[in-house]
This record gives structure tokens, C-alpha cells and sequence, in this order.
């Protein structure tokens, strides 16, 4: 059991590292959604009420495309080098090792974006209460993106042309998760109070949590054979 | 005691082997001989689990690998066609990753020693991404040698890349390995004298 838990951790921090070798993977995630999202306001000009009211659906749409970005690097580079197949025949339970990675993903592109969501939410003059509720609803929403793009990475692994086929695949089954984290924030701004949206991405996530490592497991032993 | 009963692998729409039976007492040295593409490969990833048989049966100590699962990887050291070794990240670093996901307890000069003995003592610390062809072979053949108590060695043309120098010494850690009661499966298309308890040699014809 012990070993089990080093080698989590040690997944998480090669990844980690790696990432930290590697900055221009991270970066352009980051900055992909920084711009997308300010092309809105540029674009639509300084109307305050349609920008608050738009807000959130931008800031998830971007979030979204931006986790699909870094989903086909997830087992990609992996795979190529060989790494993935160490990975297969260790000795602990894959659900768990590919649940580190998935931990990892998150950490490098799905954080930098909850964290920098509240400075974008100011563009738009959402006030504090909605960017409050925004941060929320991304914190547990983008753990949400990066558990079933996993599955969706896993899939497409060694096919040609994978990345647009991971985003075909993909999108869709991130759909409620845009309903309900965009929802959030509107119900916010709307005074009708965010605790229901927010509830149900929870569930979502636990549910997600559960089953998406267990998935990809699968999907990766298919994939290398 | 490694038993393959009957084995059949398909690569596409052509059956590799078929009927393929063997039993690999402790300190057996098999060696793998066969044109390209007769399926010596397919047959490593097949044994170590990476690929599913069509037909037979692989049992490690008597029991199904695919009922043991964990416990049988546990044994199972596998240096396949590609190094496994991640660019960024230095010969130490791999080494000591995969240490970790092995459940192997080994500090860190546990693992500068043997990538020393197999002669990067100069780019420990090196991205492994600036060592040379023969030497990430070597980094490869490194992390495979830290498990030790690893019973089932399966290397996949472990010679090729390396000099005379590196094949000698890994020559005498396969031996060493076999004389400890492991069991050592290769491919390879070069001639390396090996002295092992038990010597077996399949043929694979295309």
C-alpha cells in the first residue's frame, strides 16, 4: 500500500517536472484562454450589462477549448517514448497510476486557469459575489474536464489525426459540465443563488473521480497492444 | 518457473506462431531467434502482458499471469524496442522513477552505482535527451538491471546499439542474474556467448 502511495506521488512529480522543463506546453494553454477570453469584450465593445451577462458562458466555452489544447499531449508523449508501457506493467494499480496523471494535468492546465479566471471576470464587471461563485464552479468543473478528457486521450491514442478526433469525441460529454458552470455564476448574477449548479458539478466530479481513472485504464491497455 | 502452453498470437491477419509451448525452469537462458517480423517481439510483449493471445495460456509459478495480475508484474523486468526513458528528465531521474513504480526502495546512490557500472558515470545528470543512441540503451538496460529481484528478465534485442565494451558487461549481469535463479527471455540477432544453467533456443520462422 505504501508503495502504491510513493508511486502516486512520484508519478505527479515527474510529471510535474517535466512540465517544468518543458514551460511553453503549460503556457500556451494558459495563454490560449486569456486570450480567447479577451477577444470578447474587444469585440463586442463596453456594453457592461451584455458583457456581465455573457460572462460566464465565455469564460467556461474557453476553459473548455482550452483543456481540450492540452488533452492530446496527457498520454501522447508517453506513448512514443515507451514511458507508457513502463507504466502498464508496474506493479500497482493502473486505475491509480492514471489517476496521477490525470491529477497532474489538472495541476498544470486546469489550476492555472481557475486561478486566473478572477482577473479575466473583471473585464466583463462581474462583481465580487459572481467571480466568487465563478472560481467555485471552476474549481470543482475543470477537475471535471480533465477526468473525461483522459478517457477521451486515452481512446485516441496512436490514431491518426487524434486531436480532432479527442475534441469530436470529447466536447460533447463536456456539455453538462458548461450548463452547470456557467449556471452557477448566472444564477449568482441573477440573485437566484449558485448552491444547486454548484451541487450538481460536485456530483459530477465525484462521479467523474470514480470512474474516469478506471476507464482510461482500460482504454490505455487497448491502446498499446 | 515461467509455462507458455499453446500459445497463438495474430499480428494483423497473420497468425506469428501458433501451438507455441514451452517451461523456463529458474536460471533458464532463452534465447529468440527468427527473420524480422516472425513474431519475437510480439511474443516478449505477449509474455509480459502488453498484448492479449489469441489461444494458450501463460502461467507464472503454476498460476494464470492473468489471475495473478500485480503479483506476476511484480517479477517482471521488460526492456522493450523503445528506451522508456523520458527526454527531459536525466538518466537518474528515470532510473529512480521507475525504482519507485517498481516498489523498489533504492536511494539514490543505489542507482548512481549502476549507472555507473553500465559507463555513465559523466552524464548522470545529463538530459537524457543529449545522451547518445547506445548510451540511453545503456540507461534503459540500467533500470531494468535495478530490479534486481525481478525474476523474469524480457529483453527485446538488448545488444543492439551497444558497444563491445557495454555488451561484455551486460553479458556478465544476464549471467550473474541466471546463476542467482532468474530467468532471462532475449531477442537478438548478434552472437554473445552466455554461460547459463539452462540454455534454450526457439526458432521462429515467418
Amino acid at each position: 500500500m505504501n508503495s502504491t502511495l510513493t508511486a502516486f506521488r512520484d508519478v505527479i512529480a515527474r510529471d510535474l517536472l517535466l512540465a517544468m522543463r518543458r514551460k511553453a506546453d503549460v503556457l500556451t494553454t494558459l495563454f490560449f484562454f486569456v486570450i480567447a477570453v479577451s477577444l470578447f469584450p474587444l469585440g463586442i465593445g463596453p456594453e457592461t450589462s451584455l458583457l456581465r451577462k455573457i460572462a460566464p458562458g465565455i469564460v467556461w466555452v474557453a476553459a473548455m477549448l482550452a483543456a481540450m489544447l492540452s488533452l492530446g499531449r496527457m498520454f501522447a508523449d508517453d506513448y512514443r517514448d515507451g514511458t507508457l508501457e513502463q507504466l502498464l506493467l508496474a506493479p500497482q494499480p493502473l486505475g491509480l497510476l492514471v489517476g496521477a496523471k490525470i491529477v497532474a494535468h489538472w495541476l498544470l492546465s486546469g489550476l492555472p486557469l481557475v486561478l486566473i479566471a478572477p482577473l479575466l471576470g473583471l473585464q466583463f464587471g462581474l462583481d465580487r459575489d459572481a467571480l466568487l461563485v465563478l472560481i467555485a464552479s471552476l474549481l470543482l468543473g475543470t477537475p471535471v474536464l480533465s477526468l473525461i478528457g483522459a478517457i477521451g486521450a486515452a481512446l485516441t491514442l496512436g490514431v491518426r489525426g487524434g486531436g480532432v478526433l479527442v475534441s469530436l469525441l470529447v466536447l460533447p460529454l463536456f456539455i453538462p459540465v458548461l450548463i452547470f458552470g456557467a449556471g452557477a455564476v448566472e444564477a449568482s448574477v441573477t440573485g437566484l443563488g449558485p448552491a444547486a449548479h454548484l451541487s450538481l458539478l460536485g456530483a459530477m466530479l465525484l462521479v467523474a473521480l470514480f470512474f474516469a481513472p478506471w476507464a482510461t485504464a482500460l482504454a490505455l491497455r487497448i491502446a498499446v497492444e | 518457473m515461467l509455462d507458455v502452453i499453446g500459445l497463438e498470437c495474430v499480428r494483423g491477419e497473420r497468425a506469428l506462431f501458433r501451438n507455441l509451448s514451452f517451461s523456463l525452469p529458474p536460471g533458464t537462458l532463452l534465447e529468440l531467434r527468427g527473420e524480422n517480423g516472425s513474431g519475437k517481439t510480439t511474443l516478449l510483449r505477449a509474455i509480459c502482458g502488453l498484448l492479449s493471445p489469441i489461444a494458450g495460456e501463460i502461467r507464472w509459478q503454476g498460476e494464470n499471469v492473468k489471475s495473478l495480475g500485480d503479483d506476476y508484474r511484480a517479477h517482471l523486468g521488460y526492456l522493450g524496442h523503445l528506451n522508456g526513458l523520458k527526454d527531459e528528465l536525466s538518466a537518474l531521474e528515470n532510473v529512480a522513477l521507475t525504482a519507485s513504480l517498481s516498489g523498489i526502495t533504492a536511494d539514490a546512490s543505489a542507482i548512481e552505482d549502476i549507472l555507473r557500472q553500465f559507463g555513465l558515470a559523466r552524464c548522470l545528470h545529463l538530459p537524457c535527451k543529449a545522451l547518445s543512441q547506445g548510451q540511453k540503451r545503456r540507461a534503459a538496460l540500467a533500470r531494468v538491471a535495478i530490479g534486481r529481484h525481478h525474476q523474469l528478465w524480457l529483453l527485446d534485442e538488448p545488444f543492439a546499439a551497444l558497444d563491445a565494451v557495454a555488451i561484455t558487461f551486460l553479458q556478465s549481469q544476464i549471467e550473474q542474474h541466471l546463476v542467482n535463479g532468474g530467468i532471462v527471455m532475449l531477442t537478438t540477432h548478434q552472437d554473445v556467448p552466455m554461460s547459463a544453467p539452462h540454455y534454450q533456443r526457439i526458432e521462429l520462422d515467418a
